[in-house]
C-alpha cells in the first residue's frame, strides 16, 4: 500500500445541510498533502471524520489499508484550527496530560518533551502557566504536543495562522524534517498561497464536493496555457510595441520610456516557444521571458468557474 | 490503555488546586463557625443585659413578688407621687416603671396597674410582669371558687393520648417529623451537592470550549469519556471539600464553644425539633423518660440501610443531574447563556425539597409522598425522607423502593445517553445560542 489514508465516497449530513458529498481522496505515504478550499467547504468536517471525532453517514475511511478504527487514534496527530490550552494549567503538566491521552507513558512523554523543549529553547516555560504565554508561544507548545507521539499521519488545520513569520518558518522547517523522516502530512487551509510551496499533492474542496485532486505539478501542467511574461529593452519602445502588436496578439502592454522597457504577456498558440523567442531576439534585447504558471489559487478559481459553466 | 483515570486525575487536580476552590474550602467552615459563634455569643450577651425596673407599689399585694433576678433587678419606690416616680425612673435610665395602685380588691388593682416605659416595652419583659399578676389572680380566683392549689394542679395535668402500632410498639408524637428531618437532611445534602458541583461541571465544560482545547482532547479520547471523567473528577473534588468542611467545622465548633463557654445544648436539637421542644415546655410527668424513648426510637432507625440507600440515590441522582449540567455547558458559549436551561433542572430539585418538607412530614406514605418518591427526578430526595421509617411493614413498601430504583436507573441511562449526544455535538459548536428545538436536532447528528 502506498496510501496512508483513503476515503471512499464519504458523505456527512447535519440535518438538512450536506457538509460532505461523496468525497473520495487518496493520500500517498510520506508526502505533504494540501486540502484546499474556502471556509465552510467541508474541510474541517472531513478532518474530524479522519480523527474519528465524528462519523460519516456514508462511505468508508481506510488508514494504511485498514478500515479506520479507534486504535488508529494514537497513529494520528491533529492540530485543529480552533486550538487552545487550559489557561490555568502549567505548561509542562499540560503537555504531559495531552501526551498521555495519546497513549504515551508518563516517563517516555517526559523524556520526549524535554527533548523538544530544549530544541525550541523553551525549557524554562515548563512551570509557567499558559495564560502567561503569548499566542505564538502557546502555538509552539501545541505543535510539540501534536507531534510528540510520533504519529504516522499529521493533520494541520490552518497551521500558520497566529504565527509570526519567524516562528512560522521554524515550524515549516520542522514539518519538512518530519516528512523527510517518513511522516505523511495533511495541510488544510483556505489560504492556498501559504502551503503551495510545501505541497506535493492537493485536493480542492468546494461546497462539500471534491472538485479536483492530484499531484500539484501535474495539475499545474494541465492548467497552464502557454502564457508567457515578456520584458524587452529597445531605443524606441513605442515603435517596437507597434511592430510586435501588428504581428501578435499581446496583452497588458506596459511601456516605461525612461528605462526604455516594454513589458507584456502573450499566449503562444503552440507548445514550442523557440520560434517566438527567435523573433523577439531579432527585434530587441530580451531581459525577461518566463512561462506563467498558474497558482493554486488561480487554478482553484478557474476550476470552480469551469464547473459552474458545465452545470 | 484506559484514559478515564488520567482524565479524572486532571479534572480532580484542576479543581482542587483552583485558588477560589481552596479559599472556599478553608474559609467556609471558619465563616460558618464564626456565624454560629457570633449568633450564640450575641444571644448570650442579649440575655445577660440587666434591666432595671422601677416598682411603685401602693397596694397591699405583690410586696414579695418582684425579686431581683439574674436578668432583671427591681427598684422599689416608696412614699412618692406617681409623677416623681416616673421622672426619676426616666432620669435614672431604668427600663420602665410599674405602677400598682392602691385598691381594695386584687382584680381592681390588676386592672388599674400600668407599666410606663420610654418606648414600647419588649414582650419578654411584659411576659414576666404579666406572669406575676396572672399567678396571683389565678390563686385568688381559685380561692373564691373554693379550690385549693393542689386540687388545681391535679386538674391542670396535661393529657396525652396513648398510641401504639398494631405490632404493639409504642409510638411517639413527632417521631415521623424527626425521621423526615433526618431523611430530609440527606435529601438536602444531595440537592446542595448537585447544584454546587453540577455547576462546577458545567463551568468546566464551558472553559474547555472557550479556551478551544476541546478539539485537541477529543481527537485523543471519546467525548463520552471526557464527560464522565469530568463528572467523576469534579465530584471527587466535591466529596473532598465536603469532608474537609464537616471535619474542620466540627473541630472548630468544639474549640469555639470551649473558648466562648457556650453550651451547645442551648442551640441544639431541642430548639429544632418541635416534638421535643413542645413536650419539655409543658409539665409532662417524666420528661427524661420521654427523651429516652426518643433516643431509643432514633437508635432504631436503620442507619446502615439508610446510608446505603443514601449512597445509591446520591450517585444516581448526581450523575443524572450533572450530565444534564455537562450538556448545558456544551450547548452554550458562555455562562450568561445558561440561565434558560438551568431553571428547568433546578425546578424538580426545589419541588422535591418543598414537597418533601410539607407533605412527607405530615404523611410519609400518602399519595403525594409516594408519587414524588417514584418520579426519578425527585426520588433521590423524597425517597430518602421516607426511608428512615424503615422498609416493609410500617415503612416504605418494598415494591415502591424497587420501582423507584428501577425508574431511576432507566432515567439515568436515558439522560446520560441524551446528554452525551448533546455534549458531543455541542462542544464543537461555536458562536450561537441554541434553542431547545436545535438541541433535539443534535441528537440525530
Amino acid at each position: 500500500m502506498d496510501n496512508i489514508l483513503v476515503t471512499k465516497e464519504v458523505t456527512k449530513q447535519y440535518g438538512k445541510h450536506t457538509a460532505l458529498n461523496g468525497v473520495s481522496l487518496e493520500i500517498p505515504k510520506n508526502s505533504i498533502y494540501g486540502l484546499l478550499g474556502p471556509n465552510g467547504a467541508g474541510k474541517t468536517t472531513l478532518i474530524r471524520i479522519i480523527n474519528q471525532i465524528t462519523y460519516p453517514d456514508k462511505g468508508e475511511v481506510y488508514f494504511d489499508g485498514e478500515l479506520l478504527k479507534p486504535k488508529h487514534i494514537s497513529l494520528i496527530g491533529y492540530l485543529p484550527e480552533e486550538r487552545g490550552l487550559y489557561k490555568g494549567m502549567k505548561v509542562g503538566e499540560q503537555a504531559l496530560y495531552l501526551a498521555q491521552l495519546k497513549g504515551l507513558g508518563k516517563a517516555e512523554a517526559k523524556k520526549r518533551l524535554k527533548f523538544w523543549f530544549d530544541k525550541f529553547d523553551i525549557g524554562d516555560w515548563w512551570n509557567k502557566k499558559v495564560q502567561e504565554l503569548s499566542k505564538g508561544m502557546a502555538q509552539k507548545i501545541q505543535f510539540i504536543v501534536t507531534i510528540l507521539h510520533e504519529p504516522k499521519l499529521l493533520i494541520f488545520d490552518e497551521p500558520f495562522s497566529g504565527f509570526d513569520p519567524i516562528n512560522a518558518n521554524i515550524i515549516k522547517d520542522e514539518i519538512i524534517q518530519l516528512k523527510e523522516n517518513g511522516t505523511s502530512i495533511i495541510f488544510s487551509t483556505h489560504r492556498m498561497e501559504s502551503v503551495e510551496e510545501l505541497c506535493e499533492y492537493i485536493a480542492l474542496i468546494h461546497q462539500s464536493e471534491k472538485i479536483l485532486d492530484g499531484k500539484l505539478s501535474d495539475i499545474k501542467k494541465a492548467y497552464k496555457n502557454n502564457m508567457f511574461k515578456v520584458g524587452l529593452h529597445a531605443q524606441d519602445v513605442n515603435a517596437l510595441l507597434n511592430v510586435i502588436s501588428n504581428k501578435f496578439n499581446i496583452l497588458e502592454p506596459v511601456i516605461d520610456p525612461l528605462e526604455n522597457q516594454l513589458d507584456f504577456t502573450i499566449q503562444i498558440p503552440i507548445e514550442d516557444s523557440r520560434d517566438f523567442l527567435a523573433y523577439l531576439a531579432s527585434q530587441s534585447n530580451i531581459y525577461q521571458f518566463s512561462e506563467i504558471i498558474p497558482s493554486a489559487n488561480e487554478i482553484f478559481i478557474q476550476s470552480i468557474q469551469d464547473k459552474d459553466a458545465n452545470e | 490503555m484506559n484514559k478515564l483515570p488520567i482524565i479524572i486525575k486532571r479534572e480532580y487536580l484542576a479543581k482542587v488546586r483552583n485558588k477560589s476552590f481552596v479559599i472556599m474550602t478553608f474559609l467556609s467552615p471558619i465563616l460558618m463557625v464564626g456565624m454560629i459563634v457570633l449568633i450564640a455569643y450575641l444571644t448570650k450577651i442579649n440575655d445577660n443585659e440587666k434591666r432595671i425596673i422601677g416598682i411603685f407599689n401602693e397596694s397591699d399585694y405583690f410586696s414579695n413578688d418582684f425579686n431581683t433576678t439574674e436578668s432583671t433587678s427591681y427598684v422599689h419606690f416608696k412614699d412618692v407621687t406617681l409623677q416623681l416616680a416616673k421622672d426619676s425612673t426616666a432620669k435614672m435610665g431604668y427600663y420602665g416603671l410599674l405602677h400598682i395602685p392602691h385598691e381594695d380588691e386584687l382584680e381592681k388593682v390588676a386592672d388599674h396597674s400600668y407599666f410606663y416605659t420610654k418606648e414600647a416595652p419588649s414582650t419578654s419583659v411584659l411576659d414576666k410582669l404579666e406572669d406575676v399578676f396572672q399567678a396571683r389572680l389565678r390563686e385568688r380566683r381559685l380561692q373564691n371558687m373554693g379550690v385549693s392549689s393542689k386540687e388545681f394542679a391535679m386538674m391542670d395535668k396535661r393529657y396525652e393520648i396513648n398510641t401504639e402500632t398494631f405490632g404493639g410498639e409504642q409510638n411517639l408524637k413527632g417521631i415521623n417529623e424527626i425521621k423526615a428531618i433526618i431523611g430530609g437532611g440527606f435529601g438536602y445534602l444531595i440537592m446542595m451537592f448537585i447544584i454546587i458541583y453540577g455547576g462546577f461541571v458545567m463551568r468546566s465544560v464551558i472553559e474547555e470550549k472557550t479556551s478551544r482545547i476541546i478539539e485537541v482532547i477529543i481527537s485523543s479520547v471519546k467525548p463520552f469519556q471526557l464527560m464522565m471523567g469530568k463528572i467523576i473528577g469534579t465530584s471527587l473534588a466535591g466529596i473532598t471539600q465536603f469532608a474537609i468542611w464537616i471535619v474542620s467545622a466540627s473541630i472548630l465548633l468544639m474549640i469555639a464553644f470551649a473558648i466562648f463557654d457556650i453550651d451547645p445544648a442551648t442551640l441544639g436539637d431541642g430548639a429544632n425539633v418541635p416534638g421535643i421542644a413542645g413536650n419539655m415546655a409543658s409539665p409532662v410527668p417524666t420528661p427524661n423518660q420521654t427523651i429516652q424513648a426518643y433516643a431509643q426510637e432514633l437508635y432504631k432507625i436503620p442507619w446502615a440501610m439508610l446510608i446505603c440507600f443514601f449512597v445509591v440515590y446520591f450517585i444516581l441522582g448526581y450523575l443524572i443531574y450533572s450530565s444534564i449540567y455537562a450538556a448545558i455547558g456544551a450547548a452554550v458559549d458562555n455562562e450568561t447563556d445558561t440561565q434558560q436551561f438551568i431553571f428547568p433542572i433546578i425546578l424538580p430539585l426545589m419541588l422535591a425539597i418543598y414537597v418533601g418538607f410539607f407533605s412527607v412530614f405530615s404523611n410519609p406514605h400518602g399519595p403525594i409522598a409516594v408519587g414524588f418518591s417514584l418520579f426519578p427526578l425527585t426520588s433521590p430526595i423524597v425517597m430518602l425522607m421516607r426511608l428512615p421509617g424503615g422498609i416493609g411493614e410500617g415503612g416504605v413498601p418494598v415494591w415502591e423502593l424497587v420501582t423507584s430504583l428501577i425508574l431511576l436507573i432507566l432515567t439515568f441511562l436515558g439522560i446520560v445517553w441524551f446528554a452525551a449526544k448533546i455534549y458531543r455535538v455541542g462542544i464543537l459548536m461555536y458562536g450561537k445560542k441554541p434553542t431547545y428545538k436545535e438541541l433535539f436536532k443534535w441528537i440525530k447528528y
